[in-house]
């Protein structure tokens, strides 16, 4: 049976609980050696964390206190599902004068649309400050 | 240049006149009062902070706390670190600000020894060249890495580079030590492309600023900051922010507003915004800080702030204070002594005309100084010592790894000569120039075919790099599981990330927190330049006897006799003095000068002191005419006579590494002088305030030698030289 994991006392995830950290292809830890580089079972683009992993991560900071960290590791573990070139996108809209309300909102409903409902509401909740302190263009 | 203050400008380091104070009013869980703003009026900064940043749940209890108290908790070590990150969440930047500006210099460094998140201290280091040479970038990762900075950053002359340097900082890195993280700071879009490839794992190019103006100059506002660092972050890279104080003055819009208020609402905004860390500490602008007066201590406590917000902190020190070794030194005390998660925020390993960040404020030649330093406090400041062959293995295993790399990826070869010049070379103008069009295309090239972390792990791998192969895999397997994104995270050798989570910045006082101990302590102090002290002064195996004993020495009659009286080891376990005058040679000179003067020389052993005055007196009471020259090993002399207390003298040569034999010879002519009853002129002298520092140590333990050659009670004896033909 899996042990639970305790954010409080299961970090680093690498060192003790390697039982809980898989690559998007279900790789294991141990599973990520060179001689797995070597035959080919290793691809680059599985090298990386996947949301579920960002997830503990985001309990761990939580639990040590550091709600602001816990929620921007919540977002990326969201931003996980986004393509590369559509995070680019997002950050451009955000920047000053960039966007109209419309622009930014149909980036909220994408993020929306790929389950990544923490930063959808952070883009909406920034497209309001911007309409009032003048950041948006005319749409 | 040192300007006088002027708050319009922002020219003000701390608690200006036009700086808000602290206020938060909050009605039905809304915050409608935030330093001195109504609600209607919050900039975009105001709002992030309200929306994200402030902790209600603890802000009327903190903002209650009268802001002395809460200074004083800052520096009690009966306060814990936890206790002051809890009401730390509930204060507004003015308030922060208003705190940290009651501490003076020693307070702060109390406040950030506490408030420091990670319980061992760390260093970053720059890793930069003029030409971009590949083979030297990783080299100096290398050594850098050995050396035991757990960051290292590189940057780009030429943006299209970025791939390249990435690749060589990666590889050489590795091979100093694995574990250790780089970063390119490049623009944002390729800086990404960077690190979903693995070729880099942190980033600290997100500038914050403490208006809204400034942010908006800068192309950004604290919503696609945050969103970034996500981003970032959804892709493996540690991201940590930068702030400082100045930047708002430099900028133009400082708002009437001091540095140190607006670094406090930078760093609470960064803290908002989901940061772990941040870089701060005026950074690049410091030199425009130290020109305000309390600069140095405006960008301590900016620091301090940071810390107690409960972020990693790499403190600056990197962009050139000044110009004054003394001022800037000063300057990096406030964060070296307390400690913090990086004392610099680039420490450059390379000589500082190669740094292209434009950094430098320590450099290659200031290793051997910050080292010394370390070891004068008994302090941490994340550098080891290394020895020469040590850091050539590693230089040269860096080159050629990265030479062997850029073959096996079809990059432009790197030659034999660049492979040998990066090992060896001071700096890039010993390496030879690189075909820069070629490599720009090969950059791009590159980032086209996908290469990544893994095809350089293979690349190492397959041309006999196994273990830097097995690290950069390592270094990928940390991807996977993230853990390096938690506060203050550095890797281990072994692979164990250490960070604010699972070692927490415990100090509670004397015998609690990091202290430099143990083994760290011992290779700290371990310089390759530290003498061992049984090594000086003593005479090789074979050296034959110079002097003859003849047996005790008994009072003379002869008036026209003048005693040269010798220290216990001199010319016996000594055989030079400290200006390195073989003794036999003072001896000639010695007795030379007193024949020259028409005395009679009479040498005689004192075995019993070892202090010149007491052998110089004790000669001086065997001698006929009652006048001695006193020799001491080191060279110290003394001319002296028989009626006078021990204490006194006639003349007294205590600048022994200034006196050549020609002084020597001077001295006895000036005994035989006093024995004859002759009018005598003191023999010149010259003075060295210096000669104290650089010989303290050698006269020491030359000082030593002779202690323990003393006889306790045994009566001088007369001696003469085994070798007669010394005497001219």
């Amino acid at each position: 049976m899996p042990v639970r994991f305790d954010p409080e006392t299961d970090y680093p995830l690498g060192s003790l609980r390697p039982d809980l950290v898989r690559t998007p292809s279900g790789l294991s830890l141990e599973d990520v050696t060179l001689a797995s580089a070597r035959d080919g079972t290793l691809d680059a683009t599985d090298v990386r964390a996947t949301a579920e992993t960002l997830r503990l991560q985001a309990d761990v900071a939580r639990a040590a206190g550091r709600a602001q960290l816990a929620d921007g590791i919540e977002r990326a573990a969201e931003l996980t599902r986004m393509r590369d070139d559509e995070l680019l996108a997002v950050y451009t809209a955000l920047r000053p004068g960039r966007s109209s309300a419309a622009e930014l909102a149909a980036w909220a409903d994408r993020l929306e649309e790929i389950g990544a409902l923490r930063s959808a509401a952070f883009v909406r909740e920034a497209a309001a400050v911007y309409a009032e302190r003048g950041l948006l263009v005319r749409g | 240049m040192l300007v006088a203050p002027s708050p319009e400008l922002g020219l003000i380091a701390a608690n200006g006149p036009r700086d808000p104070a602290p206020e938060l009013v909050v009605e039905s869980g809304v915050v409608v009062r935030l330093d001195g703003r109504d609600a209607s009026e919050f900039d975009v900064i105001d709002r992030f902070l309200v929306a994200h940043g402030l902790d209600l749940g603890v802000a009327a209890e903190a903002m209650a706390l009268p802001e002395r108290q809460v200074a004083r908790m800052l520096v009690d070590v009966d306060v814990s670190r936890a206790e002051l990150v809890r009401i730390g969440r509930g204060l507004t930047p003015a308030k922060l600000a208003r705190v940290v500006g009651m501490l003076d210099p020693v307070e702060l460094m109390m406040a950030l020894k506490k408030l420091r998140a990670r319980r061992d201290p760390g260093n970053q280091a720059h890793v930069t060249n003029l030409k971009e040479s590949p083979a030297l970038l990783a080299a100096d990762a290398a050594e850098a890495a050995r050396r035991g900075f757990d960051e290292l950053e590189t940057t780009v002359g030429v943006a299209r580079y970025a791939p390249l340097n990435a690749l060589a900082l990666l590889v050489g890195s590795q091979i100093g030590r694995p574990g250790v993280m780089t970063q390119c700071a490049v623009e944002e879009r390729r800086n990404l492309e960077l690190a979903i490839r693995g070729l880099v794992t942190y980033a600290e190019t997100l500038s914050v600023y403490g208006t809204e103006r400034v942010f908006a100059d800068g192309d950004d506002t604290p919503w696609s900051k945050a969103f970034l660092a996500s981003a970032y972050a959804s892709r493996g890279v540690k991201v940590r922010f930068t702030s400082g104080t100045g930047s708002e003055a430099l900028m133009g819009h400082a708002e009437g507003l001091s540095m140190l208020y607006l670094e406090a609402r930078c760093v609470s905004l960064a803290r908002a915004a989901g940061a772990q860390g941040v870089q701060n500490g005026s950074i690049s602008c410091v030199a425009l800080v130290l020109a305000v007066p309390g600069g140095t201590r405006a960008i301590l406590a900016e620091n301090v702030l940071a810390a107690w917000l409960d972020l990693e902190v790499a403190s600056g020190n990197d962009a050139i204070a000044s110009h004054s070794a003394i001022r800037k030194t000063a300057k990096l005390m406030g964060q070296f002594l307390p400690g913090t998660d990086y004392v610099t925020s680039g420490y450059s390993v390379m000589p500082r005309h190669d740094n292209t960040f434009g950094g430098g404020n320590y450099d290659a030649d200031d290793i051997d100084e910050w080292l010394t330093i370390q070891r004068d406090w008994q302090v941490d400041g994340g550098i080891e010592p290394v020895d020469e062959d040590e850091v050539v293995r590693v230089r040269e295993r860096a080159a050629r790894a990265v030479q062997q790399v850029f073959a096996e990826l079809d990059l432009p070869p790197v030659t034999e000569a660049e492979v040998e010049a990066a090992t060896h070379g001071y700096d890039s103008g010993d390496l030879p120039s690189r075909d820069r069009a070629a490599d720009v295309q090969a950059a791009d090239a590159l980032l086209a075919a996908g290469v990544s972390a893994l095809d350089v792990a293979l690349a190492l791998d397959r041309r006999g790099f196994a273990d830097a192969a097995e690290a950069v895999i390592a270094m990928l397997r940390q991807r996977i599981s993230g853990d390096y994104l938690q506060t203050a995270a550095v890797i281990e050798p072994d692979g164990l990330v250490r960070s604010a989570v699972n070692d927490p910045n415990d100090y509670r006082g004397p015998g609690t927190g990091y202290r430099l101990e143990g083994e760290r302590w011992e290779l700290l102090q371990a310089l390759p330049h530290v003498v061992d002290p049984g090594s000086l002064g003593v005479p090789p195996a074979d050296a034959g006897a110079i002097l003859d004993e003849l047996g005790p020495a008994v009072s003379s009659e002869d008036s026209n006799e003048v005693v040269v009286a010798l220290g216990p080891a001199f010319a016996g376990v000594l055989r030079e003095t400290i200006g390195g005058l073989p003794h036999e040679d003072v001896l000639g000179a010695v007795v030379a000068g007193v024949r020259e003067g028409g005395a009679t020389p009479r040498l005689v052993r004192v075995r019993r002191v070892a202090d010149v005055a007491f052998i110089a007196h004790d000669g001086a009471r065997l001698s006929g005419s009652g006048i001695a020259v006193g020799l001491q090993s080191k060279g110290t002399a003394v001319i002296h006579r028989a009626d006078l207390e021990p204490l006194d003298n006639l003349e007294l040569f205590g600048m022994s590494p200034l006196y050549t034999l020609a002084s020597y010879r001077a001295m006895g002519r000036n005994a035989a002088g006093y024995a004859l009853g002759h009018r005598v002129g003191p023999v010149p002298t010259e003075l060295d305030n210096f000669a104290r520092a650089k010989l303290i140590v050698r006269t020491t333990l030359l000082h030593a030698h002779e202690s323990r050659a003393v006889v306790e009670g045994a009566p001088a004896v007369d001696v003469t030289l085994v070798r007669t033909h010394a005497f001219p």
